[in-house]
């Protein structure tokens, strides 16, 4: 019996020890802007912002890829739609955020349903190339939209603005105005995660044909999620545009989707923490590598094979092996 | 009119040759056993290189060509060894995370020792002419003879596959991996082989590129989305379906590229079918995948799996 009550126990305290662990990492990002400016490094500020962007996309995945098991090789092109809705709207005249988020939002959500709907009637391997080929499709799209740049991509004339404010100017208010929808971003995701829906989307991971049995249609669930998990990724795109003041096809290319990828299986698919810790680390690798080296994808690649080779479960497994978080899955 | 359209269509078929001896090594690799490599595209790039090398030592062609085949033959073996071996039974994100990492380590490889810039190789003299096509176009031989290579390496795939003992084995294989194993064959030891044939062909593809378009490190991405888009239309594990898919692919690719804004242009006002062709010429294969998945979630060619 009491077996029974700690099996029962034990997810609640190893949320509650993911939720701590998540938190400890939002009030350490917190301090980085003093931190960067007492170290005489405000460069470091703009690095972090960038992972704070990337760590936003990889939560947006970890929705499908992590808790749906749909594994999506196309995820940049959210990233791109959102980034483009910025390119558009400020062209357009439009340079407020509120709007351009709600926009890249509107626009993601229609791509996500039309190609959701038709991405999950396949599986497996199928479901993998053809987001990737949705990715492609949007990503040719741009590249050929001479208008807005083509392959050379487009400068914004300036930030967007909040509520008529030049908030996002300055790189520390970049940073907080990121840090803040990443916070929101991952309370919104924990919350779904442990509501009725995502009960049903992990049942639907662990076994499709069981929830089937107990009365749920999968469909509508995964494509809800799917159709979530595009809106969450523009968002990123829109902070991304901002940040570099510059959009470009490059951040759809499948290379960024795969580079997502590669960010949640670094951290530990399935973990909203691990999903924004790969972020973080795939960033730091590749900014620290790049600074040592020309060559650094030379060893960021070895890196990666290394982890696939000898880590499974990524850096959670790691932690886990060594004894330092129990139960981090 | 009719003889452009000719053109094109050996221009299409030409592509669609060189895409199928990419995408029949990573059909098996991906059908048999279950395993997603990314890594192929660099092995096509790697044949680029090497035959760029060999033709700057030794000048001669043929010579460079029959290297070829063995120095990717052994790159693909030593990559299974170390690597993809230990991979097979892993998830297919483990498989992304590693074989993602393998095209950042080979294409900076590749990058360190001949740089960044595009080499070019030298076409063999006897082939080097051009034939009489209708009318007053004419075709480089060159072309012609990557046509007939490809549909020789076809047949002869066609021949292993549907003949022999071996192709009976890879056959069973990709319908009951674990049921050939149980039954006394060597499954690992398949593996390698389908691998390491699989790296050879798509280094060969590479090296009978090479005169056409340039050797540059980009080149095995390009190649590399366009294989999966083949594979998946033909449907996974079917060198079959990766042939019609190929050709397929080539000639929509191609001709689509060359018409579709001609087309477009008895629809709508010149300036927006210029810019419509542009934007809609480069989706059309997507376009295609899309289609074919939406009708047959398995491809043309392949078997309905429960996974």
């Amino acid at each position: 019996m009491t077996d029974l009550t700690q099996t029962l126990a034990r997810p609640r305290a190893r949320l509650a020890g993911r939720l701590k662990l998540a938190l400890c990492l939002f009030a350490v990002l917190a301090v980085v802007p003093p931190l960067a400016h007492a170290a005489g490094e405000p460069f470091l500020i703009v690095v972090a912002t960038r992972m704070m962007v990337f760590a936003i996309a990889a939560l947006s995945l970890d929705l499908i890829l992590g808790y749906g098991a749909m594994v999506s090789f196309g995820h940049a092109a959210y990233l791109g739609l959102g980034a483009y809705a910025v390119a558009i709207l400020s062209r357009a005249g439009i340079d407020d955020l509120v709007l351009q988020l709600l926009a890249a939002m509107a626009a993601s959500a229609l791509f996500a349903a039309v190609t959701g709907a038709i991405s999950l009637r396949t599986r497996g391997v199928y479901f993998i190339m053809i987001t990737l080929a949705f990715g492609q499709m949007a990503f040719f799209f741009f590249v050929s939209f001479s208008t807005l740049g083509g392959d050379d991509g487009v400068a914004l004339p300036a930030r967007s603005t909040v509520l008529g404010l030049p908030l996002l100017e300055g790189a520390q208010g970049m940073f907080y105005a990121t840090l803040a929808l990443l916070v929101a971003v991952f309370a919104g995701l924990y919350r779904l995660t442990l509501s009725r829906f995502g009960r049903v989307l992990t049942g639907t991971r662990e076994s499709a044909l069981r929830m089937q049995a107990i009365g749920f249609r999968p469909f509508p669930y995964q494509l809800t999620a799917y159709v979530i998990a595009g809106c969450l990724c523009s968002v990123a795109g829109v902070l991304l545009a901002n940040q570099a003041i510059y959009v470009s096809p490059a951040y759809m290319s499948w290379h960024r989707s795969g580079e997502m990828i590669v960010m949640l299986v670094l951290g530990g698919v399935g973990s909203l923490t691990g999903a924004m810790a790969g972020a973080l680390v795939t960033i730091a690798l590749e900014e620290g590598l790049a600074r040592f080296s020309d060559h650094w994808r030379l060893g960021f690649g070895l890196v990666l094979v290394a982890v696939a080779l000898f880590s499974p479960g990524g850096l959670s497994g790691l932690l886990r092996r060594l004894g330092l978080v129990r139960d981090a899955t | 009119m009719f003889n452009l359209f000719l053109l094109q269509l050996l221009n299409g078929a030409q592509f669609g040759v060189l895409l199928f001896l990419v995408a029949a090594g990573l059909t098996l690799v991906f059908g048999i056993m279950d395993f997603i490599n990314l890594a192929h595209g660099v092995l096509y790039m790697v044949g680029g290189y090497v035959m760029a090398m060999m033709m700057g030592t030794t000048g001669n062609f043929w010579l460079s060509l029959a290297l070829v085949l063995p120095v990717t033959l052994a790159v693909g073996l030593v990559l299974e060894l170390l690597v993809f071996r230990r991979l097979y039974d892993r998830s297919h994100l483990d498989q992304v995370l590693a074989t993602f990492g393998l095209v950042l380590v080979l294409s900076e490889l590749v990058r360190i020792l001949w740089g960044s810039a595009p080499l070019s190789v030298a076409m063999p003299e006897i082939l080097s002419g051009s034939v009489p096509l209708a009318g007053p176009m004419r075709y480089p031989v060159y072309r012609l003879a990557v046509i007939g290579v490809g549909l020789g390496v076809a047949l002869s795939l066609w021949f292993v596959i549907a003949r022999t003992r071996v192709g009976m084995l890879l056959r069973a294989g990709a319908a009951n991996r674990s049921m050939v194993s149980a039954l006394g064959t060597d499954i690992n030891r398949l593996f390698m082989l389908v691998f390491a044939a699989g790296a050879m062909l798509a280094g060969f593809a590479g090296a009978i590129v090479s005169p056409i378009l340039s050797v540059d490190p980009g080149m095995g991405d390009s190649i590399l989305i366009l294989t999966f888009v083949v594979i998946v239309i033909g449907g996974v594990g079917s060198v079959k379906g990766a042939f019609c898919a190929a050709l397929l692919v080539g000639i929509v690719d191609t001709l689509g590229r060359m018409f579709g804004p001609i087309l477009l242009k008895s629809l709508m006002d010149p300036a927006a079918a210029a810019q419509a062709g542009r934007t809609i010429a480069p989706m059309l294969v997507y376009i295609l995948m899309a289609a074919v998945l939406f009708w047959r979630p398995a491809g043309l060619f392949g078997r309905a799996v429960a996974r």
